[in-house]
């Protein structure tokens, strides 16, 4: 084998990592069926997806956070340009970006415990948004690995369950680009 | 109240049924041929077709329809249209949906659908017919609101037959077809999610063409996007001006004379020798309106392992999406092979197209021509040999669709009708009949297998009710013969369920008012073609013929192109 054959071979053996592919879709029905079809009948993993509305009525955005090495990202671009509904769409990989999720979780906290758990919760600028007995329901928002990083310091209290929203992401308006 | 200023209504704006808009509609957009099946839902749409001036065929089954429609597309360029009822009307089309998906086919599929008050609720003969479809089509979408329903069908039609065409299906809930309101037949698309690219990016045409010319082992390899795109003359000027020899895949068959030098026919799994050593030993490879596909390239580390690559294709999903592509130009075929063709100088390449006809000397398609029965390929001989390799030829999947593929040389496009990319048995037959429709003064052959045949076999009557001349030339050897051929080679000889005793076939064609012909001696072929091609009534031909016939070459799957079973078979045929 030549040299060419073997760039070809290994231009693919890039690093798997992950990416947030933004797509602003048309607000009709079935066009989150035809995305989630599209990505379960072609095998791509989505770790996770957002739908929200944006500042025109007609448009949707769908946040969807990919795993993957290039090509299976940029088969997931394509693919999803190629859905009619889908009006644009951006891989924020190499941008400078704003990447948020929102978590809800209840974590098992008898009263003697309140004040170090609502420490924590300040240090994570979280609120707390509901109170019993046994537990608390605190709220925080932020990039995935504060979310992270809070769940870590929440276990040895025993966390009961968790509702995060999956992340949304926006370009940093100073980056030079749209 | 002081009276608004009246604004002048819209010129001819008149209150329509949502079936009579429809009907409006297709007739404004040219459909003059149409395909389907009545239904409970679908009768108000059917009673306005009754008066209207389109000619209406009605299959046995959906599934024929739809292949029927696909293959007018097929043979006509332009959009098939199938309609079909709610349930299972528009179930039955799903696997000729998908087949023309596979082989980008335009066309558009509109099915009813039960009142829009009972949707969901498991209403008789309710399907949730965009979720069973939306994999098998390019886009799909029930109207729920007749006032967007004009605008729906004309947005149907432009998105099947442009960029890379594909089926669109509209579902129609009854209500809709009964609705009313103004319509002025003037409503226009609104897509802004549906952008295509045709003109080809100029600096990488320059890139290609200086790739081309700086070649010394290039192979253009072309596949059914140039046919769709009407680019076969383009290419042939491109081919013989930068003088580089030409492979095409099975759907691309048909886009580049195979009677010319520059042909090296079809590559791939059961490909030609030549063809597929030389794209092995090729330094550069042009791929045009092709994908890459697995019984095309072979074991896809080993493909083509000199080459760089130039990819043009309309879809840019299509680029680097199974072999990583060196410069892709993504746009549409024929104007990016007339841009290419001004940059490309003539280069001679010798040694080049001395090694081809080598290969091609060693290693052409043969057959035991001198076996006491009845060859499938001398068949196919014959029939190109009578019909001048002029008719348009149908198959269905198997080895006789491979030996079709090896033995009739195809001149132009639109003359091979085939399920590439699906592989859909029982698509020969329908497919003959819809081709027919298009092109009534074509000699139009399907070449079949027998279990193909025997699949869809119900739609003889169709052909028998219209009166067309289609030709059937079944291949008979009792079994699934490509499945046996895998069972021989790979499973040990064990013909596990791919032996089915048939009926008789010329008995059979005869009850349905159809020409029925056996032929079960090799010296009673030439004559049975003859009087099969004279024929005005469909005519089924049952040749009887070798049961262990193997089709060779063959690429063995998961292996390279170069690693081709049964060379050693052929050469001891010679």
């Amino acid at each position: 084998m030549d040299t060419l054959h073997e760039a070809r071979c290994t231009r693919y053996e890039d690093k798997t990592m992950k990416h947030i592919i933004s797509a602003l879709v048309e607000n009709k029905p079935g066009v989150l069926a035809h995305v989630a079809g599209m990505f379960a009948a072609r095998g791509f993993n989505i770790d996770s997806l957002v739908v929200g509305r944006t500042e025109d009525p007609k448009l949707s955005r769908m946040t969807i956070v990919v795993i993957g090495d290039d090509r299976i990202v940029e088969q997931v671009r394509k693919q999803l340009a190629r859905i009619v509904p889908v009006v644009k769409v951006q891989d924020f990989v190499d941008k400078p970006v704003v990447a948020r999720d929102l978590m809800l979780v209840t974590i098992a906290v008898p009263p003697e415990k309140r004040p170090e758990v609502s420490t924590l919760v300040e240090m994570f600028r979280g609120h707390v948004v509901d109170i019993s007995p046994k537990t608390l329901m605190v709220e925080v928002s932020g990039p995935e690995t504060k979310m992270e990083a809070f769940l870590d310091v929440c276990k040895p209290y025993g966390i009961k369950s968790v509702a995060r929203t999956g992340t949304i992401a926006m370009p940093r308006q100073g980056s030079g680009e749209e | 109240m002081p009276a608004k200023p009246e604004t002048p209504a819209p010129a001819a704006e008149t209150v329509k049924t949502g079936a009579q808009i429809i009907v409006d509609t297709l007739l404004d957009l040219g459909v003059d041929t149409m395909f389907g099946y009545v239904g409970g839902v679908v009768l108000p749409l059917f009673d306005k077709l009754f008066d209207a001036p389109i000619r209406f065929i009605v299959p046995r089954h959906e599934q024929g329809g739809c292949h029927m429609a696909d293959a007018y597309a097929r043979a006509s360029g332009k959009t098939g249209v199938i309609l079909a009822t709610s349930g299972p009307g528009a179930c039955n089309l799903v696997t000729g949906l998908a087949t023309a998906m596979m082989d980008s086919i335009p066309m558009v599929a509109l099915t009813g659908q039960v009142r829009t008050d009972l949707i969901g609720n498991d209403a008789f003969q309710e399907a949730d017919t965009t979720g069973i479809t939306r994999p098998v089509t390019k886009y799909n979408s029930i109207v729920k609101d007749v006032r967007v329903l004009e605008r729906t069908v004309r947005e149907a039609f432009h998105i099947a037959s442009t960029g890379r065409p594909g089926p669109v299906l509209i579902d129609l809930p009854v209500d809709v077809l009964v609705g009313k309101c103004p319509c002025n037949g003037k409503a226009e698309i609104d897509l802004p999610g549906y952008k295509i690219r045709t003109k080809g990016h100029a600096r990488q045409i320059s890139m290609a063409a200086e790739a081309i010319n700086k070649s010394e082992r290039p192979v253009l390899y072309v596949g059914g996007g140039v046919i769709i795109a009407n680019a076969a003359e383009e290419l042939r000027t491109l081919a013989e001006k930068a003088h580089v020899p030409v492979t095409m895949t099975l759907l691309g068959l048909g886009s580049y004379d195979q009677r010319k030098p520059e042909s090296l026919d079809m590559l791939g799994m059961h490909g030609s020798a030549y063809a597929n050593y030389a794209v092995q030993e090729s330094d550069l490879l042009i791929a045009v309106g092709a994908r890459f596909d697995d019984r095309v390239t072979g074991k896809l580390a080993t493909f083509a392992p000199h080459a760089k690559i130039v990819h043009i294709d309309i879809d840019p999903s299509s680029i680097s999406k199974n072999v990583h592509v060196d410069i892709p130009v993504v746009g549409d075929a024929k104007h990016i092979l007339t841009e290419l063709t001004k940059e490309v100088e003539y280069r001679p390449r010798e040694a080049w197209f001395k090694k081809i006809a080598e290969w091609k000397q060693k290693f052409p398609f043969r057959y035991d021509a001198k076996a006491p029965m009845i060859k499938p390929q001398a068949v196919i001989e014959e029939v190109c040999r009578q019909t001048r390799g002029d008719a348009i030829v149908a198959t269905g999947v198997g080895q006789h669709q491979m030996w079709t593929a090896q033995f009739y040389k195809f001149q132009r496009p639109r003359q091979f009708i085939s399920s590439g990319g699906l592989g859909t048995m029982g698509f020969g037959l329908p497919a003959a009949i819809g081709a027919q429709f298009a092109k009534p003064d074509a000699t139009v052959i399907d070449f079949d297998g027998d279990h193909s045949f025997n699949m869809t076999m119900t739609e003889l009557a169709t052909a028998v009710e219209h009166e067309l001349p289609i030709k059937v030339c079944i291949f008979n050897n009792g079994y699934m013969g490509m499945v046996r051929q895998w069972q021989e080679l790979f499973y040990g000889q064990r013909y596990s369920c791919s032996y089915l005793k048939n009926p008789n076939y010329a008995e059979v064609a005869r009850a349905l008012g159809a020409v029925g012909i056996t032929v079960d001696r090799k010296e009673d072929v030439s004559k049975a073609v003859a009087q099969m091609l004279a024929e005005k009534r469909p005519c089924v031909v049952d040749f009887r013929v070798e049961q262990l016939e193997n089709v060779w070459p063959m690429v063995p799957a998961g292996k390279s192109l170069s690693e081709m079973d049964g060379l050693t078979i052929l050469e001891s045929m010679a």
